[in-house]
């Protein structure tokens, strides 16, 4: 049914009715139509598509990547940070141990020094005792050599008759031990 | 309605822009000839190629400006097919975003001056729809066998009301290429035949135009979003479809 029946004006051709009821130009509308939905299928689907997809994976890509490398250098960061702080730590009981080890050598040498000493001042000590007891010695062995010719000689000038060097000699001896020796 | 005023002195002709004309002189219309519908439609295809092939062409990893423009309906589009359709209905974003482009840049197109809607008209929507209802059923049939008609067969409802509502429900499925169509060409009809008589009556009556002359700029203002709107809801319907289709279940 052809609504529309060609020219009312000279001229300019008029709808009458409504154009999209001509049947008439169904057949064109529909070949266009499909021609271009074909066209624009294949434009989409061959280059604007995978274009734009591309573009969008290698932006979220790009942005991936940044978020890990801020959080790699962050992470460095903290391990430049935790290196620090153990080289110091390391730093600190390094000297700790350093004056430790020097006051420990200090006390060692101070003791070895006192020993030395008080060995030294042993011996002296020893020495001296000895030599102490050596002249004491000689003084008791004067004493009863004196003794003993004092009382040799008394006993002579007294009673020459009973006389007898040896037996004033074991008196003395005897009475001087009983005294003591000191 | 514009047939009686094509012979009185009444000189408003607001469905005139919706004649299919032959580019060249010719007056009879074949099936390849060359038409202001292949003219409209080209020029479709070429801000299309301008818009999703040219702007991202140098891949720029900031957009400018026309870059953000593919991108954001790129991520439009393949957003509303996951939501709507799921991950497997993503196999067939290619075709939805073939038909949304399609729609929306012939839609807006169709609001310059003196242009063609290729969208107003009833035999580009009913083809676009039944293609889309046929690829869809048989998708379904394909996909789920038998278990497609599980979609009539609605078992949350008491068995008493199965039968009646299957009958609904088979009725609502053949009718959705009609709505889906009408729907598009429709609106795209009606605003521009609206903005169409309002400058007619700017044409007549002198001074007094001033005020068609602002309807007509409240009306394209409604028309530059129900030219997208249309463009939205006739996506978002074939992505409820292709969703019936993958997951009958309701």
């Amino acid at each position: 049914m052809a609504v529309e029946t060609g020219t009312v004006d000279s001229s300019v051709q008029h709808a009458e009715g409504m154009p999209q009821l001509d049947v008439s130009t169904f057949p064109n509308q529909i070949f266009w139509l499909v021609v271009t939905l074909v066209v624009i299928y294949l434009i989409l689907s061959r280059i604007a598509i995978p274009r734009i997809r591309e573009i969008l994976a290698e932006r979220s890509r790009t942005i991936e990547q940044d978020i890990e490398t801020a959080a790699s250098v962050r992470a460095k960061a903290v391990e430049c940070e935790q290196a620090y702080e153990a080289a110091l730590d390391k730093a600190r009981s390094r000297a700790r141990e350093i004056v430790a080890e020097a006051r420990a050598g200090i006390a060692g040498e101070l003791e070895t020094a006192t020993e030395d000493a008080d060995r030294r001042i042993a011996a002296k000590l020893a020495e001296s005792e000895e030599r102490i007891g050596e002249i004491r010695a000689d003084a008791l062995r004067s004493i009863e050599m004196v003794a003993t010719d004092v009382a040799d000689d008394i006993v002579r000038a007294v009673m020459p008759s009973i006389h007898d060097s040896g037996a004033v000699r074991a008196a003395v001896a005897a009475r001087i031990a009983d005294t003591g020796g000191a | 309605m514009a047939a009686e005023s094509g012979s009185n002195g009444f000189n408003i002709h607001p469905m005139d822009q919706f004649l299919v004309r032959p580019l060249l002189g010719k007056t009879d219309i074949g099936v390849f000839t060359p038409t202001n519908v292949t003219l409209w439609m080209g020029l479709t295809v070429l801000v299309i190629i301008a818009l999703m092939v040219l702007a991202p062409r140098r891949r720029a990893m900031v957009p400018g400006r026309m870059q953000s423009i593919a991108e954001v309906l790129y991520g439009f589009v393949y957003k509303m097919v996951e939501d709507i359709a799921g991950r497997e209905g993503l196999r067939y974003f290619p075709y939805i975003l073939t038909i949304f482009m399609f729609v929306l840049v012939a839609n807006v197109l169709g609001l310059l001056p003196m242009s063609f809607t290729t969208t107003s008209h009833i035999a580009v929507t009913a083809t676009m729809a039944l293609v889309i209802f046929l690829a869809v059923t048989i998708l379904g049939f394909v996909k789920n066998g038998a278990r497609f008609l599980g979609l009539f067969w609605i078992s949350s409802a008491p068995l008493v009301l199965r039968p009646i509502l299957a009958i609904i429900e088979i009725i609502s499925y053949f009718v959705r290429p009609v709505s889906h169509s009408i729907r598009l060409a429709g609106n795209m009809m009606a605003g521009h035949a609206v903005i169409k008589v309002f400058a007619g009556f700017a044409g007549v009556l002198g001074i007094g135009s001033i005020a068609p002359v602002v309807a007509i700029m409240a009306v394209y203002g409604l028309e530059s979003l129900v030219v997208c709107i249309q463009a939205y809801v006739f996506t978002i319907l074939t992505c409820v479809y292709l969703n019936d289709a993958l997951h009958p279940q309701h």
